[in-house]
């Protein structure tokens, strides 16, 4: 830094006549190694003085009537000359750049490089033979066209820089001369008098060192400097050549100054940063080689006879002729998905469910059908869970007995259906994302469902999330989820008419009972429906999921029946509990099983369904298109012979008005409410003052003994 | 969605299952094409899709130079003949505000709707029924507006205020680095700042002038109302609007892909706000009233109509519903518990 100072001081004793006229002097100082000069420089010169009107007038005037006796005697010869001058500047700027750029950042160096590059530059112009000699030898270096593009621009640069330059520089030097002592001041004005023709060579130099000297003034900010700025830019331009350069050459800027501070970076750099994506691409690896370890086993013919897995990619290829559906790309991850997940279990019949889109992540669904007997364990394990909830649920009714006694009795909980039944026909997995871990979704309870159709609550995507709601939901996001899972379902998967049809085993006794037959196979003499038909009838659809019955359960049980067994263990209660609770509860029914969905309800004058075309432009392969209307999201398809079904949503039913909690239920009373508590206003001051007139005549009255019952009715009153 | 960039923006955002079929696309390539051309527009942008009953509404957006301008708006129902809408008002998003329900796909349908009006008659002044006829072109015009305005979505960066004022696109815009695309605060309103006014001499101390000149979702009201989702690893960034479900921008951090698309009912997404008549009127034993606290904030006023309680008079239960923030409920009743539950 010190030295930089002093470099300044030295450039500030001789500011303002080596800064303003020199261009002149240029002009000047070619005249005496160079016989002729050019008129164009002639001819830029003058305004310039003009613009700068300071110190040194009789100089200028020198100077140009020096010019034009040069220009008389070498007219002709003038411009080639001009030239060898413009290069000696450059090279030397090039040269004087690349030093800097082996030792950018290290003041010192840089104020060292400084004396040097006057020398060598003062050389240069001395001898301008080896000039000559330099300039071409720079030019072999680069190529030549773009080389004295690059000059000329470089040269350009230059100028306008350094006049800015000189005019900021000037104002800032002005004070500081006159800060410092003005004999300083003095001597500068009085040097360059003696001999302008001697001086004027070592005044250019001075000019150019001093612009150069500030260019290479380093930040106190970012510790760059202008100069190297400018030429790693030069570089950068001249190396990528890009269109327009001088357009974005702010960007440019940008750019440069960016890669420098990656570059310095380059230790520190966080590999941690991009880790999740390596940990996926890792994960989904194990899909993509999970084919090559079964290829091992030849077992193939086996595998493909008892084939569990769904054909994901074409009812993809469908979808997306419908204008739904997940890319390809992901599309085919969860298809290695659910091949893992069939190998990985004993499963009879998978099938895509859909996608649910959650807060934070969200959640792939496949429904599942295990083999027979293989999925019974499982179950049992649950009941066991399901028990011990209870008995602790009795132990807390058991320490609260002190208390006073809840008339409340909670309404008999339905039973949840057993699987393979009902709204637990299927069971369902979820996963995060391709490649995750499949997680077992818990059986669905009549109680979760009732309580879903009351809230609305999006999912997180993570599992074990608490819902938190009211009303209070039993059991956490995996319950919901499951809950929700069911009751699309049942709303929305459609086949086309004639697809299934009704197992020859079911009884009609039980169809008496249940409210409908709940098994059906798959229709082998299915000969496929007209694409047109089903877009244009919806009775050629029919639901395959059985309806929910409000109760929660998809076939209808009798919660009475069970209160009588209940009421034979409390005999206490048995009495009050046969007044309050009706005899019969009317029997919910649903729509049997295959029933066309051109029987749904409309939503508030909607249509339940809207059916198209898949396109219009080619008819004759279209394919028949359902979207429900009362989950958004739920879609069908049907080529006439296939069909599938497919979800992708944020699992909320759609409403046409906004969502409302239930409003709490009523406050129970305590006790009967009667005029002795309850509140009343305070009387007023003439009501106080009619009263005492009132008891006073009525103590007057009393006196003469009449009518005394009638006063106490009044005093009961104001109580 | 940049209609140049259709194929590679709608592989992108497939992620919320809605893209459109191959006849659909083939067509919006060529037509937009032609849109450009024709309306000469700076950029067209492919808006999205307002799912209809019996068609779907195909939504076009023309940008001029300055990026922040009126929209010019235009829509379709082939994808090919594409038809300019008028600009929104005010006027019409009051008219159609009435109007609750899925569009229809007919643009000339007109929906009906009965309003109490006062007539005065000399010096009667008796309430007449009017049957107020909304086109459902109007609605489309004003649904179409209110989702710009609330949920259109570009990241911070990419777009630039010249010092003159007009927006133009930054081509240096390398997309957001993978720390700040985890952020809401990257991420920009796309249309006129409305908030940045209201922002204090402090708050807009660390602003860039040139950078920084939209409001971000950082403070949308309600909070909450943005899924952020990191998918494919960490390759693509992924906002779902939960106020205006459909709605879906996409990011891929670290390039300059980026775009959002509607594809939806064309419905707000609201839970229970000011003006729901089944709060109004209350339930058996309760007295439910509401105060209006400006744009999201509520406040309840549950007053029990028992006579006890109001001898207590410790009766007035208020629920604060601010913006999000943990509701605090005042209750005596063994209901209080799960009535917090269900505010928050």
């Amino acid at each position: 830094m010190e030295d930089l100072t002093s470099l300044k001081q030295e450039d500030n004793q001789e500011p303002e006549e080596a800064e303003q006229p020199w261009e002149e002097i240029t002009a000047a100082s070619s005249q005496d190694p160079v016989p002729g000069l050019p008129e164009p420089l002639e001819s830029e010169q003058g305004p310039e003085t003009g613009l700068q009107p300071g110190s040194s007038p009789p100089q200028s005037s020198q100077s140009r009537t020096s010019t034009p006796l040069n220009d008389l005697t070498g007219l002709g010869a003038s411009s080639p000359p001009s030239f060898p001058q413009e290069p000696t500047s450059t090279p030397s700027t090039l040269a004087l750049a690349r030093q800097d750029l082996w030792s950018p950042w290290k003041s010192d160096k840089t104020t060292s490089v400084i004396p040097e590059a006057r020398t060598a530059h003062s050389n240069h112009l001395e001898q301008s033979s080896d000039k000559g000699e330099s300039a071409p030898h720079q030019k072999c270096q680069s190529e030549g066209n773009t080389f004295q593009q690059s000059q000329q621009t470089k040269h350009h640069l230059h100028e306008p820089k350094d006049a800015s330059h000189n005019n900021s520089k000037l104002k800032e030097l002005r004070l500081d001369i006159f800060q410092e002592e003005e004999s300083n001041s003095n001597y500068d004005l009085d040097h360059p008098e003696p001999g302008t023709s001697e001086v004027t060579p070592n005044m250019l130099e001075i000019a150019i060192q001093n612009a150069k000297a500030y260019l290479l003034k380093t930040s106190s900010k970012s510790g760059l400097n202008l100069y190297d700025h400018l030429s790693n830019m030069l570089t950068k331009i001249l190396d990528e050549h890009p269109e327009n350069a001088v357009d974005i050459i702010e960007n440019i800027s940008q750019d440069v100054k960016m890669a420098h501070f990656s570059k310095k970076l380059d230790t520190l750099q966080n590999e941690y940063e991009m880790l999740p994506i390596y940990e996926t691409a890792e994960k989904q690896k194990a899909l993509f080689l999970q084919g090559n370890l079964e290829g091992a086993d030849q077992e193939l013919e086996d595998e493909i006879a008892e084939n569990s897995l769904p054909n994901v990619m074409e009812s993809a290829f469908y979808f997306e002729q419908a204008g739904v559906g997940l890319g390809t790309d992901e599309t085919y991850r969860i298809f290695l998905a659910l091949k893992q997940l069939t190998d990985a279990h004993p499963i009879q019949r998978c099938r895509f469910w859909g996608k649910i889109l959650g807060l934070e992540m969200n959640y792939i669904v496949a429904e599942v059908e295990f083999r027979e007997g293989e999925d019974e364990e499982e179950m049992e394990e649950e009941d066991v869970t399901e028990e011990r909830d209870n008995g602790d649920s009795e132990a807390d009714e058991d320490d609260e007995d002190e208390l006073p006694k809840s008339l409340y009795k909670a309404p008999q909980a339905i039973p949840k259906e057993e699987s393979r039944t009902g709204a637990n026909k299927y069971v369902y997995f979820v996963c995060n994302e391709p490649g995750g871990p499949w997680v077992k979704l818990p059986s669905v309870t009549p109680a979760q469902i009732v309580i879903a159709r009351k809230i609305k609550k999006f999912f997180t995507g993570r599992l074990d999330t608490p819902i938190i709601s009211y009303p209070p939901f039993p059991g956490n996001e995996s319950n919901y989820l499951r809950a929700q899972i069911a009751r699309i379902s049942a709303g929305t998967h459609v086949s086309p008419l004639g697809f299934y049809q009704f197992g020859e085993e079911e009884g009609e006794e039980e169809e008496e009972v249940e409210g409908g037959r709940e098994s059906f196979e798959e229709n082998p003499d299915f000969e496929g429906i007209q694409v047109t038909d089903l877009v244009e009838s919806l009775s050629n659809w029919v639901h395959h999921v059985q309806h929910i019955l409000p109760q929660g359960r998809c076939n209808w049980f009798n919660p009475v029946q069970k209160n009588e067994e209940e009421e034979e263990e409390e005999d206490e209660e048995k009495e009050e509990e046969e007044k309050e609770e009706p005899d019969y509860i009317g029997q919910e029914v649903g729509p049997p099983l295959l029933t066309p969905i051109s029987e749904d309800l409309e939503i508030q004058n909607i249509p339940p369904w809207t059916t198209r075309l898949s396109s219009n432009l080619i008819p004759q392969y279209a394919i028949a298109v359902l979207r429900s209307n009362l989950w958004p999201g739920a879609y069908a398809f049907s080529n006439g012979k296939k069909f599938e079904n497919f979800y992708i949503g944020w699992g909320h039913k759609y409403s046409p008005d906004s969502y409302t909690p239930p409003v709490p239920p009523p406050v129970y009373q305590e006790y009967p409410s009667g005029p002795e508590i309850t509140e009343m206003d305070d009387p007023s001051v003439e009501e106080e003052q009619a009263f005492r007139a009132a008891q006073a005549a009525a103590v007057l009255a009393a006196e003469e003994n009449e009518e005394t019952e009638e006063d106490e009715d009044e005093e009961d009153e104001y109580d | 969605m940049d209609a140049e960039s259709l194929l590679l923006s709608l592989e992108l955002a497939s992620g919320s299952g809605q893209g459109l079929s191959p006849d659909r696309r083939a067509s919006l390539l060529t037509s937009l094409m032609l849109v450009k051309r024709d309306y000469r527009y700076d950029r067209v942008l492919f808006w999205g899709r307002i799912l209809g009953l019996v068609a779907d509404y195909y939504i076009a957006q023309g940008l001029s130079e300055d990026q922040l301008a009126p929209r010019k708006t235009l829509y379709s129902l082939n994808c090919m003949e594409w038809s300019l809408l008028p600009p929104a008002t005010d006027e019409m998003m009051v008219q159609t505000s009435v109007v609750k329900g899925r569009f229809t796909g007919d643009p000339s349908h007109e929906y009906e709707h009965t309003e109490l009006q006062k007539v005065n008659d000399g010096e009667k002044v008796f309430e007449e029924e009017v049957v107020v006829q909304i086109k459902e072109e109007t609605r489309l015009v004003s649904i179409i507006d209110q989702i710009d305005k609330a949920v259109s979505v570009i990241p911070r960066g990419a777009l630039f205020k010249t010092p003159f004022g007009p927006v133009h696109v930054n081509r240096t815009f390398e997309g957001l680095s993978l720390s700040q695309a985890k952020k809401l605060s990257s991420y920009f309103h796309f249309r006129e700042p409305v908030e940045l006014k209201n922002k204090t001499l402090l708050e807009k101390a660390d602003l860039d002038p040139s950078l920084d000149f939209l409001d971000s979702l950082e403070h949308d009201i309600p909070k909450g109302s943005w899924s952020i989702q990191m998918e494919r690893g960490n390759a693509l960034v992924v906002l779902r609007s939960l106020l205006w479900p459909g709605l879906t921008f996409f990011h891929a951090p670290r390039t300059k892909n980026c775009g959002y698309i509607y594809v939806g009912t064309g419905s707000e997404e609201r839970t229970t706000g000011p003006g729901d008549p089944a709060l109004k009127q209350g339930a058996e034993g309760w007295n439910v009233q509401m105060r209006e606290d400006g744009g999201w904030k509520w406040l309840w006023e549950v007053t029990a109509r028992s006579p006890l309680r109001k001898a207590t008079s410790c009766t007035q239960m208020r629920a604060a519903h601010r913006s999000g923030s943990p509701t605090h409920l005042l209750l005596a009743a063994p209901q209080a518990e799960e009535l917090t539950n269900s505010f928050q």
